[in-house]
């Protein structure tokens, strides 16, 4: 009976502490969302979307930053995801056996995870030191280096659940193999592609590391994208780190805003594709 | 036969199209390794090897050396996945074996929205309300009991400022669990029902089921997450740039002390950088920096794919 007895304090101090962990990390979660909420929400109001960035000590809003936003990561969107959903046809329905899906594939994992920063660095070096100067453009090249992997890996895991049979019916009836694609295949699977997209959305929008050395800031109101354009990750850094009161509560307003921003694109996302196949 | 020419030119297009698409991810990964060794060149071809166990970093004097980022950014890393490798385990224990159905969803998703938050709102959050909350009660209490051993009670010794090393990694930490949970929970998911109700059928307990059954045949896939978040770590810039302290100077191996990382130190001096040495001295940091985690990212996904091969195998 002593063994029995053992046996089951250990389970159950191991499951307390599994229950523990658990609690541990919605800890967090509840925390950085409370404090966002708290603070962000206090220092809402409409001149964030009326005023820009304001001079160190005065007050001002976030306007500019967050169009500059909206476009950076709209475009980079365009420019990323078109890229991405070829890469990832290519790699689901030609390449599976080649040499070059196969190693696409495996690249585009670490790609998934390398070092935004690092991004940031090479577009910094293949555009922003030739041109001279910082620029809108070349944060939308650094954040669509960003989009792409994340489409290409939706868009491959999607296109491989689609069942083989499907394909061959099309097949069968004489189509060619980019209608069965275009037409087919990535119609069925259009929900994860998009699903991708979304959470690609997602992550660029909070992205500061890849703009710090392209898109930098901007304080005043700009829509030319030859120029160093504003956007609200940069201003958080900028603002967050200084001592004044009203930038720091300008930082925290754009904190909610991404915040909210991007956890909705999260929850969208996974509504959207309520299925038991995680993207 | 002009809609079957259609066809084939159509293919012949589409392929190539696509083709090329994926030959462009190729050429980002070596556009971006090709820059790198070239914006470095003339700190690789000036400072050579000493560059990676120099200590000094002096902009003024242009003598740079990547020891103390190097060391930051492997501190941090190492203490976050001490932190978040068993809380993971447990999260994904939690929800595999022990959550009732209904709420594996919702709790599921809880922990990757931890993944979905910015890094600059951690950043912010961490500077602005965990590091205060941290050096008024979490660092007074570690340095009166591990402290006070002998050996480990070095790395938390000295005043505890709130920023700093262990601050970074605990924040740093909080960013990699959900990473390394997600892995663990979909290869724990894997594991054949067969083998677990087999154990559970002479009379194992749930956690007898895991650490027995469930871990052994999924350690591969583990360890393969384990790297993932280790890469993320590795990698991570805004949360552990407004958390590091930012000091380019070595004091002790105090866990409490402030530093740097690879990282932050690009974040912070890569656009101030004036003389080209110190740019490229800062972009070797960068190629350090991408090496690293490309190693670790790769044996994350080498592990990976080993786990589901030999799933295929089995099944």
């Amino acid at each position: 009976m002593e063994l029995h007895a053992r046996r089951k304090l250990t389970n159950r101090i191991a499951l307390t502490l599994a229950l523990l962990a658990m609690s541990f990390g919605l800890f967090w979660l509840f925390w950085i969302l409370f404090t966002t909420f708290e603070l962000g929400f206090s220092s809402l109001s409409m001149r964030l979307f009326t005023e820009m960035t304001p001079p160190p000590g005065s007050e001002g809003g976030l306007l500019n930053a967050i169009v500059g936003s909206l476009m950076l990561v709209s475009l980079a969107t365009l420019v990323g995801t078109p890229i991405g959903i070829l890469a990832g046809i290519y790699l689901a329905e030609y390449g599976q056996h080649t040499w070059l899906g196969r190693t696409t594939l495996f690249i585009n994992d670490i790609l998934l995870s390398a070092p935004s920063i690092v991004i940031g660095l090479f577009v910094y070096a293949i555009y922003v030191a030739p041109a001279g100067h910082f620029s809108g453009w070349s944060g939308v090249v650094a954040l669509a280096m960003l989009v792409i992997p994340v489409v290409i890996r939706a868009t491959e895991n999607m296109l491989r659940l689609v069942p083989n049979t499907l394909r061959e019916a099309v097949f069968a009836l004489g189509t060619p193999k980019w209608k069965v694609i275009t037409r087919v295949t990535l119609r069925a699977s259009v929900a994860g592609v998009l699903t991708g997209i979304l959470l690609a959305v997602a992550r660029i929008s909070g992205e500061t590391a890849p703009l710090l050395f392209t898109a930098l800031s901007n304080q005043f109101w700009t829509l030319d994208m030859n120029q160093p354009i504003a956007n609200l990750p940069v201003t958080i850094f900028k603002f967050a780190m200084s001592p004044f009161k009203d930038w720091q509560d300008l930082a925290w307003a754009a904190v909610l805003l991404i915040t909210l921003g991007v956890l909705s694109l999260n929850i969208l996302a996974r509504v959207l594709f309520r299925d038991k196949h995680r993207v | 036969m002009s809609s079957f020419r259609q066809g084939t030119l159509g293919d012949w297009v589409f392929l190539n199209l696509t083709r090329s698409a994926a030959i462009f991810v190729l050429l980002m990964l070596a556009g971006t390794i090709a820059s790198l060794v070239y914006g470095a060149w003339p700190a690789i071809e000036k400072f050579g090897f000493g560059f990676l166990w120099s200590g000094e970093w002096n902009p003024p004097a242009e003598r740079f050396g990547a020891l103390i980022p190097i060391y930051g950014t492997l501190a941090t890393s190492l203490v976050a996945l001490i932190i978040a490798v068993p809380v993971s385990f447990g999260i994904a224990l939690f929800l595999t074996e022990m959550a009732p159905v209904w709420l594996k969803r919702p709790l599921g998703i809880a922990i990757e929205l931890l993944a979905g938050i910015p890094s600059i709102v951690y950043g912010m959050w961490g500077l602005l309300v965990f590091a205060p909350v941290f050096a008024k009660y979490a660092q007074p209490l570690l340095a009166n009991t591990l402290g006070k051993l002998p050996v480990i009670g070095e790395l938390f010794s000295g005043p505890g400022l709130g920023i700093g090393i262990l601050s970074a990694a605990v924040v740093l930490a909080i960013m990699t669990i959900p990473f390394i949970a997600s892995v663990m929970r979909d290869v724990f998911d894997v594991t054949p029902a067969m083998l677990k109700e087999s154990a559970y059928g002479v009379g194992a307990t749930t956690w007898e089921v895991v650490w027995n059954v469930v871990l052994p045949y999924t350690k591969v896939g583990v360890i393969g997450g384990v790297m993932l978040g280790l890469g993320r770590a590795l990698g991570e810039t805004m949360a552990v740039t407004f958390l590091i302290g930012n000091m380019n100077v070595f004091g002790g191996f105090s866990l409490f002390l402030p530093g740097n990382s690879i990282a932050s130190a690009l974040a912070n001096e890569f656009a101030e950088a004036e003389s080209a040495i110190y740019t490229a001295s800062l972009i070797e940091l960068g190629l350090i920096l991408f090496f690293i985690t490309f190693i670790v990212l790769s044996l994350s996904k080498l592990l990976l794919m080993q786990l589901s091969r030999q799933e295929g195998a089995t099944t």
